[in-house]
């Protein structure tokens, strides 16, 4: 019954004009529930139970949000709950006012480690795969799909890379196919997973100019990222994230010192650039 | 010419021929998906477990291809279940239903009388024994294999290439998971007669290897692999007939040579270009 209906249903579901593009009310995932979910957790340190604690905020629509925290902050695990592969052992993640395995909406960009890059597919034949949710099963692309496709290209500026081997690109262009990949996708709701990891300043420029001009369409970006000085310079809003929400707001305010010394502890990951 | 033609003469090498050429394609095409995802073992542990399978059809009288297709699938759907619960790690969870099953097969049959021929047969195929309904079963099942791999296309390149994309598309990805595994254990009873139960593995993995070294799209790769499947088949054939050798190995053999070839001389990746 199930894979029926799920094999019918491939269109995403109504948004809720009112609801905030994305919100998290208390939600909290303990290490043990990863297991019952689609994806498994690592086991706790001792002492830690929780990946994610009574974690509660809002995100509206067209906002570019930075999640920043050390490593094992859970900012992995975030994202995996508004993907939807993770369910919250407690509390609520609803996007466009509702739980977010209806959406197709939700466009994931991976970390480059997640990716095996010998894979035998072209750039375009990547970005393709972000329509195969529309096209639904037993059709093939049509020519709509691949205008999309084409268009998706050009406005992630990879447009000229189509043809090439995906192993072939550098890390900067590896970036925008996945992005021209969720545009394909037509996601509004947008999740980039460390993209700027390894990336030069003038790549790095090159992603914000892409998620500039995705702006004007309403599309919401929020992005994990190390990068405090990035946070605060290119964000409209800051979450500092160490199991639970530290703060939650403007760069300005959430980048203080005493937020940082209670999210990071006394190390020297501050100044990181 | 005539040393091509003449084994041709025989109705028996031409069905054994016929039957190496739909296995040849029929692995290589869906092997592409055994490689890209990693799953060798699973494959070759597969083709192992429906051994039990096989030895109460044998005994009953009943099609090989029966018993093998009702053990198969089960097993492919247990292995998978097993491991999804993630409370063994999916190799374990593999390595003792193989082993497992694998024991139970050759201790039926060691039960009856003729046991090393027919255990033989099994372990290394038995090419040159396909009857007419084998080889129109092996067709039959064939198609439906490519025939699937075409309609979910798409799909399956999505959940192989990444998962979480699978997700957040909303596919079926578990629905799609254990449809791959249990066309892996419709195509191991296919491939059966050709090369047996322990050479399996390389009609799986070894003529879309090779193809990988030689293509970069998914779909030349599955083309590329075919064409590489179907000549081991019938170069093995005539090698196997000509040296007086055994089929199975003689075909695998063949594919493997083609590889390390391929792996030396490839265009773009061989060992020789890239020095």
């Amino acid at each position: 019954m199930n894979v029926v209906m799920s094999l019918t249903k491939s269109r995403d579901v109504v948004h809720e004009p009112a609801a905030p593009t994305l919100a998290l009310q208390n939600v909290s995932v303990a290490y043990a529930a990863g297991a019952q979910g689609t994806t498994r957790q690592p086991r706790p340190a001792a002492g830690a139970d929780y990946a994610l604690r009574e974690v509660d905020f809002t995100v509206e629509a067209g906002q570019r949000i930075a999640v920043v925290g050390p490593n094992g902050a859970g900012k992995s695990t975030l994202f995996k709950l508004i993907v939807g592969t993770v369910k919250p052992t407690e509390g609520l993640v609803t996007v466009y006012g509702h739980g977010p395995n209806g959406h197709i909406c939700i466009g994931y960009v991976p970390q480059r480690n997640q990716i095996d890059w010998s894979f035998p597919v072209t750039v375009e034949d990547v970005v393709m795969m972000g329509r195969v949710g529309r096209i639904g099963l037993f059709r093939w692309p049509a020519r709509r799909d691949r205008e999309i496709v084409a268009d998706s290209l050009a406005r992630a500026g990879a447009a000229h890379l189509a043809g090439r081997q995906i192993g072939e690109l550098s890390g900067g262009q590896q970036q925008r196919v996945f992005i021209a990949r969720a545009l394909a996708q037509e996601a509004s709701l947008l999740l980039l997973d460390e993209p700027l990891t390894g990336l030069d300043l003038p790549s790095q420029e090159a992603l914000f100019e892409i998620l500039d001009s995705v702006r004007p369409d309403g599309v919401t970006v929020v992005v994990a990222t190390h990068d405090l000085n990035l946070a605060a310079e290119r964000f409209d809003k800051v979450l500092l994230l160490n199991k639970r929400v530290v703060a939650f707001g403007a760069a300005t305010a959430v980048l203080q010192p005493h937020f940082l010394l209670e999210a990071y502890g006394g190390g020297g990951v501050i100044s990181n650039r | 010419m005539d040393w091509l033609l003449e084994p041709l003469s025989y109705s028996f090498i031409v069905r054994g021929l016929l039957a190496s050429i739909i296995v040849g394609v029929v692995c290589s095409v869906l092997g592409t998906y055994v490689v890209l995802r990693g799953m060798a073992f699973f494959g070759d542990a597969l083709a192992h477990t429906i051994l039990p399978g096989v030895v109460v059809a044998f005994l009953l009288g009943w099609p090989l291809a029966l018993g093998a297709l009702v053990m198969g699938i089960l097993t492919a759907v247990g292995i998978g279940a097993l491991s999804s619960q993630g409370v063994v790690k999916e190799d374990t969870a593999i390595g003792v239903i193989f082993a497992g099953t694998f024991a139970l097969g050759v201790a039926m049959l060691s039960a009856t009388g003729n046991y090393t021929v027919d255990l033989a047969h099994f372990l290394f195929g038995n090419l040159l024994g396909v009857s007419a309904t084998d080889l129109w079963v092996t067709l039959g099942l064939g198609i439906v294999v490519l025939l699937t791999i075409l309609l979910f296309y798409k799909e399956f390149l999505v959940i192989s290439f990444d998962p979480t994309l699978a997700v957040t598309l909303r596919l079926p990805a578990e629905f799609l998971r254990y449809l791959l595994l249990v066309l892996i254990a419709i195509t191991i009873v296919v491939a059966l007669q050709v090369v047996g139960i322990a050479l399996m593995v390389a009609m799986l993995v070894t003529p879309a290897a090779t193809a990988s070294l030689l293509t970069r799209r998914l779909a030349p790769m599955m083309g590329v692999a075919a064409i590489i499947g179907a000549a081991s088949g019938i170069v093995g054939l005539y090698l196997s007939f000509y040296l007086n050798i055994a089929s199975g190995p003689a075909v695998v053999l063949v594919t493997t040579l083609l590889f390390v070839l391929a792996f030396l001389f490839a265009p773009q990746r061989g060992l020789w270009r890239r020095g």
